[in-house]
C-alpha cells in the first residue's frame, strides 16, 4: 500500500515510497536513514521525535507520512546547515546536553520558539519545551542555553565573531562526521567491521577543536583538571550525528520481536513453531530457551545469577521474554503477535514483599526460603541499651514505590558474526559484564564475544544488566545474519529493572545534648522476580542507613525479597535514597523534639575526620559533610526567613524549607572493583586514550581525558579517544556506583604518570620537563635543554604506540565481618541539599521554589559537568519524591508514569565543596549517585515544615498530601 | 486494509457509507492506540478536507470545524466566554500535540480526562454529525456516552462543533489539576462560565468538571444555587455545601475518589472566582 510522497526535507526535495500512515519519525529514520530524530515512546509522551512541519514543532511519531506531502520538514540535521546554529553552540557551552538522546527534540522545539521570539523569558522557554522530556540534565542548563542563544547570534550579526553566516558558527570540519543537512541516499553501513580497531567514538583532533568557532574553553597543558571544557563528545550530540543503540542498524539485518509474558506468573507451552514459521512469510525463525546453546542463566552478581535469557516453561514476571521471532523488517513490522502459538496458564502470584514473606507463600525460586534472596547486616555497640537510655526517641515507617529509570532511549542494538566472533553493538553501561554474560548464555568463550558500546541515551543503573544482548546474539549466532532490535517503550518499562520499593522501619535516639546515641533500622526491599542487583541493595543499605552521622550504637538490616513484580536492580544509589528518606525525616523529628535548628542538629552529629563509621571504618581524612552543611548555613537562614514572611501573609498556601544530607561509598561494597586505563603516543603525534569508562551522559569521556592529560602533562586537545569496545580497550569496569571519576580516573592518572615517566626516562630528563607536540615531533623541554623526538621514525608496539602505558587501580577495601564491620569503601562522598517549596493546602500540590545543593566532590575535575550531575540528580529526586510510582500492568508508558518536565524543576544553586580525598585522582570523589540521595528527604522535610504533616508513602502525590492534611485537620 | 484521503466531504461521507473506517485526523490518539501493533483497519484520512479546519461565525453559532487544532484555538480571537477553552487548549498535551491534535478528536476519543470537554460543556456546545443520510446535532452531553464511547453511528463523522451565540456570554476560566506541570493527564479539571450582572450578582453560571466521572459533567445543581448570588469569596460556602451528585470519581493511580471530589470542589470554586472576576488568574494549579 506504499504511496509516493514528495516533500521538502531540510531544504532539499525528497521523495519516498512508504505507507501513507507510516509515522514520519520512522520514515526519517528507516527510509531516509536520518537518525538524528529520536524515538522514545511512539506515543507523543516524550517529544524526542520533535521535528518542524512548516516551521511548527510536531511529534514525528504521530504524524502520518501522507500529511507531509508538499510540506517542509526540518530535523536536527537541518539546524546546522554547514555550521552550528547559535542554539547548538549555546547548548554546548552551557552543558545542556548530557546523554544527548533528547537533545535533537529540544533543539528543534527551541528553534521554533527562537524563530519567532529571539529573547524568550524563562516561562516562555518552559512553555515551548514542556513537551520534551529529559532524564539527565534537570533542564536548568537547557533553559540557560535557550535563553542565552541570542548572545551567539548577536555576536555574529555584529561581526564580532569570525563566523561568516549570521547567527551560525563553524562546525568541526572532520570529513567523518555528518553535520550538514546533506541528504545521503539510503545506504547500508559500508562494512560491518567498521570501527574495528578504532572504537565507535568520535575522535578528538587538535585541528578540529581549533576550527570550531565557539569557545570550547580548552585549558592549557597541566590545567585541565578543574577546568570546564565543552564536553569532548558534545558536537555529535547537538548535530544529530551521535549514534545511539538504534541508529546504525545494518541494512540487511533481521529484526527481532520478543514474545513476553502478559502475566505476573504463568506456565506456558508452545504450539507448532515450525509450522508457524513456515506459514509466516518473511519470518526467518523462532527461537526459544531450547535453542540456547550455553547456560540459560545470567545475572550481574555471579553467585546469585538466576535469570534465563528466555524463560523455560515458567514466566516469573509480566514482561519476561519467552521466545524470539526474527524476520525481515517489513514482515516484523506487520506481524500480529496475538497469533503466536503460545498457551499460558496463569499461576498465583505475589507483588508485595509482605505477601512474599507470608507463611505458606510459594517459593519464586526453589531453595530461596520465604523468598528471601539475601540480607545485609551491620551492627555496632548495643543499640537497644543506647535507645533505652536516650532522652528523645523517634520511630516510624516509610514505604517507597517502584521507580522506573525512564531514560529516553529504549534499549537497542544489533549483533552480527565477524568470523567466529559475535559482535554486539548496543547501548550499555557495562561492556565487559555484557560480554561475559552473553558468552555464558550462548556457550561461547568470552573472547569470542565483542561488545561495542554505542552512545547510551541514559542508563542510571538499568543498562548495567544485559537485556537484548543475548537475544540478538542468539539470532545472529543461529541465522548467521545480523540481528537488530529496538525495545518499545512498553518493553523497556516492563522487562528491565526498577528501583526497589522499600518498606522501612527505624528508631533513632538522641541524648539531652542532641547527640545521636543509637539507631535501629530494618528495610524490606522488593527485588522482584530475579536477583539482579538485589544483593547489592541489601548490603549497601545497612552500611549507609545511619547517614553521614556519628552513630555509636547501631543495627541495620536490609533484606532483598523476591516477588513476581518487575525486577528491581540498580538505580542511582542502590537503595540508599530510600533509606535516607527514613533517616533524614526522623532527624527532623528529633530536632523538633530537641527544639534545635535542623541544620545545626545535623552539623553537630556529622562525621568528622578521624570518626568511625557504623562499620567501624576510621575516616582519617576527606570527610566533607560538615563543610557542606556550613556552606548551606546562610542559604538556610535566608530560606527560613523567606518562608516565615510568606506564611505570615498566606493561609491557603504555605511555604516550607527542608534539609537533608547524604554520604555514599564510591565503588563496589567490599568487593574487588578494578579499572584499567591504557594510553599511548602514536607515531603521528597524538595521545591515544583508550577510554573504557562508558560515558552514559555523565561525562567520563571528558573527565577521564582531563585527568589523563594533566597526569601526562599535555594539552587536552592532543588526546584522541578510543571507546570502551571490548576488542580494543581494557576493562574500566562498569559505569555504576559513582566509581568512574574515582576508580577509572585514578587508573587514568596512574597511566598518564606512568607514560610520562617512560618518556622522560627515554629522554633522560627530570620530572620538571615539559612535553609538547609539534606535529609528529615530541618536544621535551627542561630549562634551556630541548630534546626533539621524531615519533614517525620510532618503532610502534602492538597497540600502535611509540610510548604506551597501561595501569590498573583497585580501591583498597576489606570484607565485612558477620556484624558488618570492616572497610567497605575506599572513598566516600558527602553532600547536603536545601529544598524550598510551597504547598497548596487545599489541593495538596507542591510548587518547588529552589534547591541549594552543597556537594563535597573532593576536587571538581570539571565543575560544569559536576553541576550537571547535581541538577540531574535533583530532578530525579524530585520525581521520586513527588510523582514517580511504577505500577506493573498500569503505568507501563510515559503518560501514566510521570517523570519531571521542564516545568517541574526550579532554580538550583550548586555549591561545589572540595575536601580532597586521599585516594581519589587529584583528590576527586564520586558524585553521580550522591546528588539524588538528599533530594527526596529534603522535599519531604520541607512539606512537613510547610504543613506539619509527614507523608510516609512515597511519592507524596497531591492526593496523599491532601489526605494527610485532612487527617491532621480532623484531629485538630 | 484500505486507505483513503478524500479532498471532498461528500466523497468522505460516501466512503464512510460503504464500509467501516477508522478516521485519522491529528493522529495524536490514533498512533498511541495503535502502539506497535500492525494496522489492520481501513483508514479514512480526513486531513485532505480543507473545509473542516477553522472557526467560523454565523448569526446563531460559532462553528469549530472538525479539523481545527488546539493551536488554532489558541490563536483564535474569541469572546471571553471561550477563555476556558483557550486555557484548556494550552494545556492539551504539549505544543507538539496542540499543533496537530484536533478539538473534535478530543471529543471522539471520549477520554474521561479530555481537557477539551468541560470548556465546551459550559458553552452548551453540540457536535455536528454528518453521514450520507444527513446531518444531526447532538449536545455534547448526549454525544459522549461513556469512557471511550460516543453516539457516533456507522457511516457518520463529526464535521464540526457548534457553540450557540446565546451561550457565548460572560467570561470563563479553566482549572487543571495534575501531578506535574506539562504533558499531564488531569487528576481533575473544572471549567466555569459566569456572567455577572451590573448589580454584581451572578446572572448566569455554567460549570463543568472532568476526570471525576466517566464523562465530564455539568454541575447543574450548583449552577442553580449560584444564580442570583453576589459574586465574591462568600461563594466558597455555596460550593462547599453543594452535593455535586453528578460526579462519581474513582480511585486510580492519579488519586483517590475522595481526593478527587475534595479537589474538584476547590478548583470549581477557583474557576468560578476567576471567571466572575474576569481576571487572568492562573489556569494551572499544579
Amino acid at each position: 500500500m506504499n504511496t509516493h510522497i514528495d516533500f521538502e526535507l531540510n531544504g532539499a526535495a525528497v521523495a519516498v515510497a512508504v505507507s501513507p500512515v507510516a509515522r514520519l519519525a520512522s520514515v526519517l529514520r528507516e527510509e531516509l536513514r536520518l537518525t538524528g530524530t529520536k524515538v522514545g515512546c511512539d506515543a507523543g509522551d516524550c517529544g524526542a521525535c520533535t521535528v518542524l512541519l512548516d516551521g511548527e514543532p510536531v511529534c514525528g511519531c504521530l504524524v502520518p507520512a501522507a500529511s507531509v506531502s508538499g510540506r517542509k520538514v526540518r530535523t536536527v540535521e537541518g539546524l546546522a546547515n554547514g555550521s552550528l546554529s547559535a542554539l547548538q553552540a549555546s547548548f554546548l557551552e552551557q552543558g545542556a546536553a548530557q546523554c544527548g538522546i533528547c537533545t535533537p527534540g529540544l533543539l528543534i522545539a527551541a528553534t521554533a520558539l527562537l524563530d519567532r521570539n529571539p529573547h524568550p523569558d524563562e516561562s516562555e522557554v518552559r512553555d515551548a519545551l514542556g513537551g520534551v522530556l529529559c532524564r539527565c540534565t534537570g533542564y536548568r542548563k537547557i533553559i540557560a542555553a535557550v535563553m542565552g542563544a541570542s548572545r551567539y547570534a548577536e555576536q555574529a550579526n555584529a561581526g564580532a565573531a569570525p563566523h561568516p553566516p549570521a547567527g551560525t558558527f563553524s562546525p568541526q570540519v572532520t570529513g567523518r562526521r555528518e553535520t550538514a543537512a546533506t541528504l545521503t541516499p539510503p545506504s547500508p553501513r559500508p562494512s560491518l567491521g567498521e570501527g574495528k580497531g578504532e572504537g565507535r567514538m568520535p575522535i578528538v583532533l587538535a585541528s578540529e577543536w581549533n576550527e570550531a568557532g565557539l569557545d570550547r574553553r580548552l585549558p592549557p597543558a597541566g590545567r585541565a583538571v578543574g577546568a570546564s571544557p565543552v564536553r569532548l563528545d558534545g558536537l555529535a550530540k547537538v548535530s544529530g550525528a551521535e549514534k545511539f543503540g538504534g541508529d546504525s542498524f545494518p541494512a540487511d539485518a533481521l529484526y527481532v520481536l520478543v514474545v513476553r509474558s502478559p502475566h505476573y506468573h504463568a506456565r506456558f507451552s508452545f504450539g507448532d513453531l515450525d509450522a508457524y514459521v513456515a506459514a509466516s512469510p518473511g519470518i526467518a525463525g523462532v527461537f526459544t530457551a531450547a535453542d540456547i546453546p550455553g547456560k540459560n542463566c545470567f545475572g550481574v552478581i555471579p553467585p546469585f545469577a538466576d535469570q534465563p535469557a528466555l524463560a523455560e516453561g515458567r514466566a516469573r514476571f509480566r514482561g519476561e521474554a519467552v521466545a524470539l521471532i526474527a524476520g525481515e523488517r517489513a514482515a516484523i513490522a506487520d506481524l500480529d503477535l496475538t497469533k503466536f502459538p503460545v498457551t499460558w496458564t496463569e499461576l498465583p502470584y505475589v507483588l508485595e514483599s509482605s505477601q512474599a514473606q507470608a507463611d505458606g507463600a510459594f517459593e519464586i525460586h526453589a531453595g530461596r526460603a520465604k523468598n528471601l534472596l539475601t540480607a545485609g547486616f551491620v551492627e555496632r555497640g548495643d543499640p537497644e541499651s543506647a535507645l533505652a537510655a536516650a532522652t528523645h526517641i523517634v520511630s516510624g515507617t516509610i514505604e517507597t514505590s517502584y521507580v522506573e529509570h525512564a531514560y529516553i532511549e529504549p534499549e537497542a542494538g544489533f549483533a552480527y558474526m565477524d568470523g567466529d566472533t559475535l559482535v554486539v553493538t548496543a547501548c550499555t553501561q557495562a561492556p565487559y559484564m555484557d560480554r561475559d554474560d552473553t558468552a555464558k548464555v550462548l556457550g561461547l568463550p568470552p573472547e569470542k564475544v565483542r561488545i561495542v558500546p554505542t552512545a547510551a541515551g541514559g542508563g542510571f543503573g538499568s543498562k548495567l544488566d544485559v537485556s537484548l544482548q543475548p537475544l540478538i546474539g542468539l539470532v545472529a549466532l543461529k541465522t548467521g545474519r545480523p540481528a537488530a532490535i529496538v525495545y518499545t517503550r512498553n518493553e523497556s518499562m516492563t522487562s528491565t529493572t526498577k528501583r526497589h520499593p522499600a518498606s522501612m522501619r527505624a528508631t533513632v535516639g538522641a541524648d539531652a545534648d542532641g547527640a545521636i546515641c543509637g539507631m535501629i533500622f530494618s528495610g524490606d526491599f522488593n527485588t522482584g522476580a530475579y536477583a539482579s542487583w538485589g544483593p547489592t541493595v541489601a548490603n549497601r543499605v545497612p552500611v549507609h542507613a545511619s547517614g553521614p552521622y556519628v552513630t555509636p550504637h547501631y543495627r541495620a538490616e536490609g533484606r532483598a525479597i523476591h516477588t513476581n513484580g518487575p525486577i528491581s536492580g540498580a538505580f542511582r544509589g542502590f537503595g540508599v535514597p530510600q533509606a535516607t528518606i527514613m533517616q533524614e525525616t526522623q532527624y527532623d523529628e528529633l530536632a523538633a523534639k530537641l527544639n534545635v535548628d535542623r541544620l545545626e542538629f545535623r552539623l553537630k552529629n556529622g562525621l568528622r575526620n578521624g570518626c568511625e563509621t557504623v562499620t567501624g571504618q576510621v575516616l582519617s581524612a576527606g570527610v566533607g559533610i560538615a563543610d557542606c552543611l556550613e556552606a548551606l548555613k546562610p542559604h538556610w537562614a535566608r530560606a527560613l526567613a523567606d518562608a516565615e514572611s510568606f506564611n505570615a501573609k498566606h493561609g491557603d498556601r504555605k511555604r516550607g524549607v527542608g534539609i537533608a544530607s547524604c554520604w555514599y561509598g564510591c565503588g563496589n561494597t567490599s568487593l574487588p572493583n578494578p579499572s584499567t586505563i591504557k594510553l599511548g603516543i602514536s607515531p603521528d603525534g597524538a595521545v591515544i586514550l583508550h577510554q573504557g569508562a562508558v560515558d552514559i551522559g555523565q561525562g567520563s569521556n571528558t573527565v577521564i581525558a582531563q585527568i589523563a592529560a594533566d597526569a601526562l602533562g599535555v594539552p587536552l586537545e592532543t588526546l584522541r579517544l578510543k571507546s570502551a569496545d571490548t576488542a580494543i580497550t581494557p576493562d574500566a569496569g562498569k559505569t555504576s556506583a559513582s566509581r568512574q571519576t574515582f576508580v577509572s580516573g585514578k587508573a587514568a592518572e596512574r597511566a598518564g604518570r606512568s607514560l610520562r615517566e617512560k618518556i622522560l626516562r627515554f629522554a633522560n630528563v627530570s620530572e620538571m620537563a615539559a612535553l609538547q607536540f609539534e606535529g609528529a615531533v615530541l618536544v621535551i623541554r627542561e630549562g634551556d635543554a630541548v630534546r626533539r623526538l621524531a615519533l614517525a621514525g620510532m618503532k610502534a608496539d602492538a597497540d600502535g604506540f611509540v610510548f604506551g602505558a597501561e595501569e590498573t587501580y583497585d580501591p583498597p577495601v576489606t570484607p565485612l565481618d558477620a556484624k558488618g564491620q570492616g572497610k567497605p569503601y575506599a572513598q566516600y562522598g558527602f553532600g547536603a541539599q536545601i529544598a524550598e517549596l510551597e504547598v497548596d493546602m487545599k489541593l495538596g500540590t507542591v510548587k518547588l521554589i529552589k534547591f541549594t545543593a552543597a556537594h563535597d566532590v573532593g576536587k571538581a575535575i570539571n565543575p560544569l559537568l559536576a553541576e550537571g550531575q547535581i541538577e540531574g540528580g535533583i530532578a530525579q529526586g524530585i520525581g521520586m519524591a513527588l510523582m514517580e510510582e511504577y505500577i506493573p500492568g498500569r503505568t507501563e508508558n510515559l503518560h501514566d508514569y510521570l517523570i519531571p518536565t521542564i516545568g517541574d524543576v526550579p532554580p538550583i544553586e550548586s555549591i561545589l565543596i572540595e575536601v580532597p580525598d586521599p585516594e581519589g585522582p587529584f583528590g576527586a570523589k564520586g558524585l553521580g549517585e550522591h546528588v539524588l540521595i538528599p533530594t527526596a528527604p529534603a522535599i519531604l522535610n520541607a512539606i512537613r515544615h510547610a504543613t506539619g504533616i509527614l507523608v510516609t508513602k512515597i511519592p507524596a502525590t497531591p492526593s496523599r498530601i491532601r489526605a494527610a492534611i485532612r487527617e491532621a485537620e480532623a484531629k485538630a | 486494509m484500505r486507505y483513503a484521503k478524500p479532498t471532498d466531504l461528500d466523497d468522505a461521507l460516501a466512503l464512510l457509507g460503504k464500509t467501516q473506517w477508522r478516521v485519522l485526523a491529528g493522529g495524536t490518539d490514533f498512533y498511541p492506540a495503535l502502539g506497535s501493533k500492525p494496522l489492520r483497519e481501513n483508514v479514512l484520512d480526513i486531513n485532505g478536507l480543507a473545509g473542516l479546519r477553522g472557526i467560523a461565525e454565523t448569526a446563531s453559532h460559532f462553528i469549530i470545524g472538525a479539523r481545527t487544532t488546539w493551536t488554532d484555538i489558541v490563536k483564535a480571537d474569541l469572546p471571553p466566554a471561550f477563555d476556558a477553552l483557550w486555557q484548556a487548549a494550552r494545556e492539551v498535551g504539549s505544543v507538539q500535540i496542540q499543533n496537530t491534535a484536533t478539538v473534535a478528536g478530543n471529543l471522539c476519543n471520549a477520554s474521561p480526562a479530555a481537557d477539551g470537554v468541560p470548556p465546551l460543556l459550559i458553552l452548551d456546545a453540540d457536535a455536528e454529525l454528518r453521514s450520507l443520510g444527513g446531518t444531526r446535532h447532538l449536545p455534547l452531553g448526549d454525544f459522549i456516552l461513556g469512557n471511550r464511547r460516543t453516539a457516533l453511528l456507522p457511516g457518520e463523522m463529526v464535521t464540526a462543533i457548534r457553540v450557540p451565540r446565546s451561550s457565548a456570554v460572560g467570561a470563563s476560566n479553566f482549572q487543571k489539576l495534575g501531578a506535574r506541570r506539562y504533558l499531564v493527564i488531569s487528576i481533575a479539571m473544572a471549567a466555569a462560565r459566569i456572567a455577572v450582572g451590573e448589580d454584581g450578582r451572578i446572572a448566569d453560571a455554567a460549570i463543568a468538571v472532568g476526570s471525576c466521572s466517566a464523562v465530564a459533567k455539568r454541575l447543574t445543581g450548583l449552577e442553580a444555587a449560584l444564580r442570583g448570588l453576589p459574586a465574591g469569596p462568600a461563594l466558597r460556602d455555596i460550593v462547599a455545601e453543594a452535593r455535586l451528585a453528578e460526579l462519581a470519581p474513582i480511585d486510580d493511580v492519579r488519586g483517590t475518589a475522595e481526593y478527587r471530589l475534595d479537589a474538584a470542589r476547590e478548583i470549581v470554586f477557583r474557576a468560578v472566582m476567576a471567571a466572575s472576576a474576569h481576571s487572568g488568574a492562573e489556569t494551572v494549579v499544579a
